[in-house]
């Protein structure tokens, strides 16, 4: 392929820059353009097969597979972690397919991709942050018909998510759901938010960077542009609101983050810390922990 | 009544249904000749030659009438004579053939096969109602009773909880059923208190106009009268206007004000409903009538 003259060696041999051939990764970028074009409107793409499962974050690899370019700085992270395993195999994927710098920073990189969270520091414009799509549906709970969900979503017909909601509070006397909670963007659709915790939710509002949602089985693709209204849904009498902790963190005492809960010993000693690993770091690093 | 239901109607359906109760029945007897006072209002909703075939002489053919609100349309005829086939046509859910069917919406007359698929839903669940034969398919058999009740006025945008709930209440009392149970699942229901769950899910927006496929089939008998009982209470309070499919004369008899009797897709017979079973002229409908048994 010409193509691939142009671009950088991957130090792989066999392989185009980032994986995917260039045909892919343009029909991936147009439908990407449409995506930032109707905020929170599901794109369908033609989906590639990956050199992993389905559930691996195939999604999201495709989506950086298409955006990154030879002088991108890439983050990854799951769960808000820069070392677990799905976090390490991935950044040592494009590592070795497109031979990009990586870093833990989130101020240092320009491409982040995640699972589960959105990084505690404040993205800036110009950043891209990349998430893993299991379900992009939101209405797919009470609707199993794509072609009903993508007629109520033609007509703004988004009656049944507040049936959830209502029976979130039948159920356990308030909204219960902590993750994937819908939201209304720009006015217009109802997106799910991927499994972000309900925590994260207000950092989706008014953004300035890019955020791309990339889901590889259902082969759809979906955007917030920067400095999007993104509205959680709600009732007057049960607002949205977020979860708090009683403990700070045990690491770097921070009260503001997102705690993971750890049973430290036999006894069922609990502890909790940063779930984003590079907030925890850069917090004690810099000695802020009080006690 | 909760401030969600019906206090909140547009004042002049509010008129308009005030004026039905004023005028029907008490001025009946006072006014000569004797009319109802949907009869001096202007029609509700106007069939002109809807039909839609499956088959020779298999679905509806020609069929032309108007309804005036409060009034309660019969349509009986056996099975296969092309009820239900009408009344997905009339209801929007089948785009007849050929004819129109047009609803008046205040001023202006809708050809509801001719408008946005938009317009249509918010037609469905806010002016009209459909009682499903089986309540599973007129129901979210997933989510409480309360939810199922809810679900319309959450569709207009109703957002406040307690208020939500206390429709919900205010509805599950009006149709009889225990409102301790508003958040069990339907599922847990029995199925005539799935029938009267349908029913109030339906009427919680306050429809002007609802079509009920054979609401009380499949019901055993002393259910059916709490229903039939329930329903014509409903109707009368609401002022709505009804169009009811059902293969059951009696039904028919303690509900509708007028009969239309369809056989092999056409409507043979057309009448007030005293009049069509004490005095039948067709011989279809001879037979029909003949044939109730009695007990």
């Amino acid at each position: 392929m010409s193509a691939q003259h142009a671009l950088p060696s991957t130090g792989m041999s066999g392989y185009n820059f980032a994986y995917l051939d260039e045909t892919s990764k343009r029909a991936i970028r147009r439908a990407l353009l449409k995506a930032v074009a109707i905020p929170g409107f599901q794109v369908p793409f033609g989906g590639r097969e990956m050199p992993m499962p389905y559930g691996w974050g195939t999604g999201g690899i495709q989506v950086t597979a298409s955006i990154l370019g030879p002088d991108d700085v890439l983050k990854v992270i799951d769960q808000g972690a820069d070392d677990t395993t799905n976090a390490v195999s991935i950044r040592n994927f494009f590592k070795q397919v497109a031979g990009v710098a990586s870093t833990t920073r989130t101020t240092e990189a320009t491409i982040i991709q995640t699972r589960h969270r959105i990084p505690e520091t404040a993205l800036r414009n110009g950043q891209i942050l990349v998430f893993q799509v299991p379900i992009p549906e939101p209405l797919r709970f009470i609707e199993p018909s794509e072609s009903e969900t993508a007629t109520m979503h033609a007509l703004g017909d988004y009656g049944v998510m507040h049936v959830k909601l209502y029976e979130d509070i039948v159920r356990h006397g308030r909204i219960a759901t902590r993750y994937a909670y819908p939201v209304e963007v720009n006015g217009r659709y109802v997106m799910d938010p991927s499994p972000i915790p309900r925590f994260d939710n207000p950092k989706l509002h008014m953004n300035p960077a890019l955020l791309l949602f990339g889901a590889g089985r259902e082969k759809r693709l979906y955007a917030l542009p920067p400095y999007t209204r993104v509205v959680s849904l709600d009732f007057e009498d049960h607002p949205f609101e977020i979860p708090r902790w009683k403990s700070a963190c045990a690491i770097c005492g921070s009260t503001e983050s997102y705690l993971d809960e750890l049973i430290v010993d036999d006894r069922g000693t609990r502890h909790y810390v940063c779930s984003d690993t590079d907030w925890c770091e850069t917090r004690s690093a810099a000695g802020e922990r009080t006690t | 009544m909760s401030a969600l239901s019906c206090d909140t109607l547009p004042e002049s359906r509010a008129r308009q249904r005030a004026d039905v109760d004023k005028g029907f029945p008490e001025n009946l007897a006072e006014t000569a000749p004797p009319r109802p006072a949907w009869a001096a209002e202007s029609p509700l909703l106007q069939a002109e030659h809807v039909t839609h075939l499956f088959g020779p002489e298999q679905g509806c053919q020609d069929v032309s009438f108007t309804l005036y609100p409060g009034e309660v349309l019969g349509l009986v005829g056996e099975s296969g004579s092309g009820k239900s086939t009408l009344l997905a046509a009339l209801s929007g859910r089948l785009p007849p053939e050929a004819g129109h069917v047009r609803y008046r919406d205040g001023k202006d007359w809708l050809d509801v096969h001719a408008l946005g698929e938009a317009r249509r839903r918010t037609l469905l669940r806010t002016e009209w109602g459909f009682v499903e034969q089986n309540p599973r398919d007129g129901l979210r058999m997933s989510v409480s009773a309360g939810a199922n009740i809810g679900e319309r006025l959450m569709a207009q945008g109703a957002r406040h909880y307690g208020k939500l709930r206390q429709a919900a209440l205010d509805w599950l009392c009006r149709v009889e059923i225990d409102p301790d149970r508003i958040d069990d699942a339907p599922g847990r229901f029995s199925g005539g208190m799935q029938q009267r769950l349908q029913i109030a899910r339906n009427l919680v927006s306050c429809p002007r106009l609802v079509f009920m496929d054979e609401p009380t089939g499949g019901l055993d008998v002393s259910v059916q009268a709490r229903i039939l009982d329930l329903l014509r209470n409903l109707v009368r309070e609401l002022g709505l206007a009804v169009v009811l499919v059902t293969h059951d004369l009696a039904v028919a008899r303690l509900l509708a004000d007028r009969l239309m009797v369809m056989r092999r897709s056409r409507i043979v017979e057309a009448g007030l409903t005293d009049q069509i079973l004490d005095d039948p002229q067709h011989p279809y409908t001879q037979l029909l009538v003949s044939s109730i048994l009695k007990v």
